[in-house]
Parts: C-alpha cells; sequence; structure tokens
C-alpha cells in the first residue's frame, strides 16, 4: 500500500455535495450486471443457447399439425419464448440473488448510500436485455427454420409487447421475491429449477395445453406461465386457433388480469420478504 | 459535547432469541481518533459495530454515529418525534450513509469484474468520492487493477474491500477484522495506510483480534467479553499496565532460573549485579504485555 500524504480531509457534515442523478445510478446499476451476466460464458450460452436447442429437438421429434395450418413446432416456439423469458427473470434471479447475498455483495450494496431500489432497478435492466435479446434470436431462428409467422399486424405487435412486459415484471418481482427462500447460495437452484420444471409441464410448454387432465390444467391457470404462453399464441398462431384454447378464445382480457395480478402478488412479497443479508448475518 | 463525538453508545443491548450477544454496552469514540475494540470471537464485537453500521436493529439503548440515529437506515421508521422533527429534506439516511465507509467482516466478491471497475462503481454512490485509480494505488492494488477479482489472493481481497471502504472519503470509517488473512508485510502496509487515513482526519473504528494491531493503531483500546465493555484506555495505561509490577528473572550459578516480582526492578537489578559483581546471567526485566492484561480481563489467567 502506497502511503500518500496529499490525502484531501474527508467530506465535511455541512455539504452534501453534488449527489449522483437517479437515473445516472441505474442505468449504471444496469450496465455493471449486463456486463457481469456477459463475461460469465455458461450463463450466456445456457441463456441463449436453451430455448433453440429445445425447438430443434422438439421439431426433429414431433412433425405433425396439430390444427389446419398450425404445426406442433410453432405451438412448442410460443410457448419457448414464454419460457425463455420465464428463465431470463424467474429462474436466472431466484438462482443468482442467492448466491450474491451469500457472497455479501448484497451487505455490501447495503452499506453505500446506494438508494435500495437502484439495485432492482439493474436486475430489471439485466433482465429485459437479456429477454429482449434472447427472444429476438428465438424468433430469428424459428421464422428461418420453421415457418413461424412474424406478427403482421400493429395490434400484433402490441399484444406481443403487453404480454411480454407483463410477464417478465410478474416473472422478475416472484424471481426476487422466492430469492428469500433460499437459506444459502447452494439451493437457490434447487429452490427455483422444480417450479419452474413443473410449471413448463403443466403450462402447455412441452404439451399441447388443453390435452392435459382438466385438473392440471386447473392450476396451471393459477400461475403466470399459462397465461404468458396463452398470450403469446394469440401472436404467433392464427386466429381460428383461439377456439380451440380452454375458454375458446385467447382471452386476452384474463390473460391481462392474472398477469397483473401476479405482478402485484410479487411487488408485494418483494417488499415484505426481501433480506439483503443471509439468515445467519441476522 | 455532541461535537465533540463521533460515536456515542449507552446501554446497547442486543439478543438473538435467548443469546444475549450484547448486554449494556456504553462507548464513546471521539471524532479523529483511532478506536480498537477488542475482543475474543463471541464477545459481541460484531454486534455492536453492525449496530453502529446501520445493518442491524437494537434491542434497547441509545446510539448516535456522527450525530444519527444508525436505525434511520433502515429507512422511514425513525425512532422518536424528535428524529422525525429533525428530518432533514432529502435523504437523511443516504447523507448519513455517505459520511461512513464499511469493511465487512466477510469479503463481497464480485466474481467477472476487474478491481478497478468495482471501485469506480462503488465510487459513483458518493457525492464526494475520491479518484478510484487512485484509491486502488492507495491499498497497493496498482498492479491488480485490471484483473478479475475472483483472480485475486485472501489477502488482495481484503485490500479491495478496504479500498471500496475508503473510495467515498468517509468521516468515520469501520474495519471489522481488516487484516485477517494479510501476511506480516501487508499488515505492516496496511496500518501505514490507516495512520495516514486518520492523519488526514478519519475517525476510525477497527475491530481485531491482533493485540499488536490495537496497540500499534489504536489511541484508545476498549475491551469486550460477553457482551460488555470491561474497559476503555489508551493500549499503555490498559489494566493499570504502567503500574505493574516487573518480572526480574536471573539465573542463579547453578543455572537454576529465579525470578521476584518488582516495584522497583532498577533497584533489583543493581542488587543483583553487586551480587555477582557485574553482569548477571540471563538478566530480563519486563513488564505485563497488552497480551498478558488482556488475557486476565478476560478472564484467562
Amino acid at each position: 500500500m502506497t502511503t500518500t500524504t496529499d490525502q484531501a480531509p474527508p467530506a465535511t457534515a455541512a455539504a452534501p455535495a453534488r449527489r449522483p442523478g437517479a437515473g445516472t445510478l441505474a442505468l449504471r446499476q444496469g450496465r455493471l450486471e449486463i456486463t457481469q451476466f456477459l463475461r460469465s460464458r455458461e450463463s450466456v450460452v445456457f441463456t441463449m443457447g436453451f430455448p433453440i436447442i429445445m425447438i430443434l429437438i422438439f421439431a426433429a421429434i414431433f412433425n405433425d399439425e396439430i390444427a389446419p395450418g398450425v404445426s406442433f413446432t410453432q405451438y412448442f416456439i410460443t410457448g419457448m419464448i414464454a419460457t425463455g423469458l420465464m428463465t431470463v427473470s424467474f429462474q436466472n434471479l431466484g438462482i443468482w440473488i442467492p448466491i450474491e447475498r451469500d457472497r455479501g455483495v448484497l451487505k455490501r450494496y447495503r452499506g453505500t448510500p446506494m438508494p435500495k431500489w437502484v439495485w432492482f432497478a439493474g436486475k430489471v435492466i439485466v433482465v429485459v436485455a437479456i429477454g429482449v435479446a434472447e427472444t429476438a434470436l428465438l424468433l430469428a431462428v424459428s421464422v428461418a427454420l420453421f415457418d413461424l409467422k412474424l406478427p403482421g399486424t400493429a395490434g400484433k405487435w402490441f399484444t406481443f409487447g403487453w404480454v411480454s412486459v407483463l410477464g417478465v415484471t410478474a416473472c422478475t418481482l416472484c424471481g426476487i421475491a422466492i430469492s428469500s427462500l433460499a437459506r444459502t447460495a447452494r439451493s437457490g437452484s434447487a429452490v427455483v429449477t422444480p417450479v419452474a420444471l413443473v410449471l413448463q409441464f403443466i403450462s402447455g410448454v412441452f404439451f399441447v395445453f388443453t390435452n392435459l387432465p382438466s385438473w392440471m390444467q386447473q392450476v396451471a391457470a393459477l400461475f403466470p406461465l399459462k397465461w404468458m404462453c396463452q398470450g403469446l399464441r394469440a401472436v404467433f398462431l392464427p386466429e381460428s386457433f383461439g377456439a380451440r384454447e380452454p375458454g375458446g378464445s385467447f382471452e386476452l382480457g384474463r390473460v391481462a388480469l392474472v398477469l397483473a395480478l401476479w405482478c402485484v402478488i410479487g411487488l408485494v412479497l418483494c417488499l415484505t420478504t426481501f433480506r439483503w443479508t443471509t439468515k445467519r448475518d441476522g | 459535547m455532541d461535537d465533540e463525538l463521533a460515536i456515542s453508545v449507552r446501554g446497547l443491548r442486543k439478543a438473538y432469541g435467548d443469546n444475549v450477544a450484547v448486554a449494556g454496552v456504553d462507548l464513546d469514540v471521539r471524532r479523529g481518533e483511532v478506536f480498537a475494540l477488542l475482543g475474543p470471537n463471541g464477545a459481541g464485537k460484531t454486534t455492536t459495530v453492525e449496530i453502529l453500521e446501520g445493518y442491524r436493529r437494537r434491542d434497547a439503548g441509545e446510539v448516535r454515529v456522527l450525530g444519527s440515529d444508525p436505525e434511520l437506515a433502515f429507512g422511514s421508521r425513525l425512532r422518536g418525534s424528535q428524529a422525525r422533527s429533525s428530518r432533514a429534506p432529502g435523504h437523511p439516511a443516504r447523507d448519513w450513509r455517505s459520511r461512513i465507509g464499511i469493511v465487512l467482516q466477510g469479503t463481497g466478491e464480485f466474481d467477472e469484474l476487474t478491481v478497478i471497475e468495482v471501485v469506480r462503481h462503488f465510487s459513483g454512490f458518493y457525492p464526494d468520492a475520491d479518484d478510484p485509480a487512485k484509491v486502488v494505488e492507495r491499498v497497493g492494488l496498482g498492479a491488480k487493477a485490471k484483473a478479475r477479482t475472483h483472480t485475486l489472493s485472501g489477502g488482495q481481497k481484503r485490500r479491495l474491500d478496504v479500498a471500496l471502504g475508503i473510495v467515498g472519503r468517509p468521516e468515520l470509517l469501520f474495519l471489522d477484522e481488516p487484516t485477517t488473512g494479510f501476511d506480516p508485510e501487508a499488515r505492516r502496509e496496511f496500518w501505514e495506510l490507516i495512520r495516514d487515513l486518520a492523519a488526514a482526519g478519519t475517525t476510525i473504528v477497527l475491530t481485531t483480534h491482533y493485540l499488536d494491531e490495537a496497540e500499534s493503531l489504536a489511541d484508545r483500546v476498549g475491551v469486550i467479553a460477553a457482551g460488555r465493555v470491561i474497559e476503555v484506555a489508551p493500549p499503555k495505561l490498559l489494566g493499570n499496565r504502567q503500574d505493574a509490577l516487573a518480572t526480574v528473572s536471573w539465573r542463579t550459578p547453578e543455572g537454576a532460573l529465579e525470578s521476584a516480582e518488582s516495584a522497583a526492578p532498577t533497584a533489583l537489578v543493581a542488587e543483583l549485579a553487586a551480587r555477582y559483581g557485574g553482569e548477571v546471567p540471563g538478566l530480563t526485566v519486563t513488564r505485563p504485555t497488552l497480551e498478558d492484561v488482556y488475557l486476565r480481563m478476560i478472564g484467562h489467567p
């Protein structure tokens, strides 16, 4: 350690000097999170590559149509877009936050003058950035290889937008909330992975939703993933397919309602249960 | 009087269930002073310091840190009407946080980021931060500035912790067992850094296991055991060390070890010198070390 004597005196109590703007802080935090994500190569490959690998596998196994003009692959792609959004938000946060908490990273942030919400904003920014990139890649591959039609009207793009935003928001908040269940760094993935996997099976990602037992459909209807899938089918599948949905239509109003409700539930859980330190840390 | 004190604690209590960690601590730390909290594991050092840092709530007691109650860091729940009425416009909790620096006991890792990136990022939280490159240089990580933090050794990670603690140019710096994992040379360098910060007027509160660290850095030492502060004194005066009897020991012509405690060791040595007609074999004169005094105080004779 170099000893310097030109150390300026500490700031005096009375003069709170310029404070970085809130927006600047949030953007800096988001940039830091994105840098961290991009540098951990495994996460990038897994998060970006997994949905595409799944689609290639499913397309190779199933090549029949489930309705006139709708191949199973197209049905499955909409489910994979929803799953992808859930992975980057719910799973990533549910696994990473316990690790950061366990390592004391969160505790350290708490000891700085950083406003608490800035840290959450950083997480939201990284989730949205990865979500957009991953979805774009998925769409590009699907359009190129599996005849997926991109939405043709502004209305459908709008639906695509709000379903994704509401879905990602709900999953992000739930991911932050569920992170408090994990007691140690290692248990994060043990808590989150089964939840995510079960939801994928019962929400119509791997199977056609209406082919599932009705009790399973009822259970799935309590959680956001089913509604994200349904909302995205309204965007990417022909209008006529709506008649095959459980409610006889894509039920976009109900999609919005359930996802918004989960946003509220997630937010309340975050505000009441979030911990900056581990249990043993007090 | 309050302006003279960086920290003032009265009757601080904290229990975890049935386990009383802090059982009535009183403590004053003056501005500009280096104060060491010395005590065995489980004595309540970290709990006390983390209450002062605004990380934990207390069960009872009065606490002032830089004139504010650290519990304001928990947000809206300000204690008492007085606190509410004195609530300045803006962000009292953030203003308070920007005036203190914290080096926690454990290190927080930022795996994939480089040293300079982390320090620069944290500097952005403070209104009057120091130059990140200068801070990295100062803690001796200049050569490692562009290294990913997960490649650092234990001692280097600790230096990064210190860099993050001082980058905001705090008035008051908390260091919880800062030199654990340092080799002797690194500790010396670290001590220089602390003296340097103290010379510039920073108030420093450190907890440590190392008696030599407390002795060479602290203006005053508080010994804490079983949740109570047993004594607060400058290291030289701790446990009435300066008045303690000196132990004079020597060897008899037969080679046996003799020793005697004396309030007037010089006279005893003169007498021995006369008795042996010059050089006294194996002569030593010692006073209790800080360690002797400390071990006696915490109940290990």
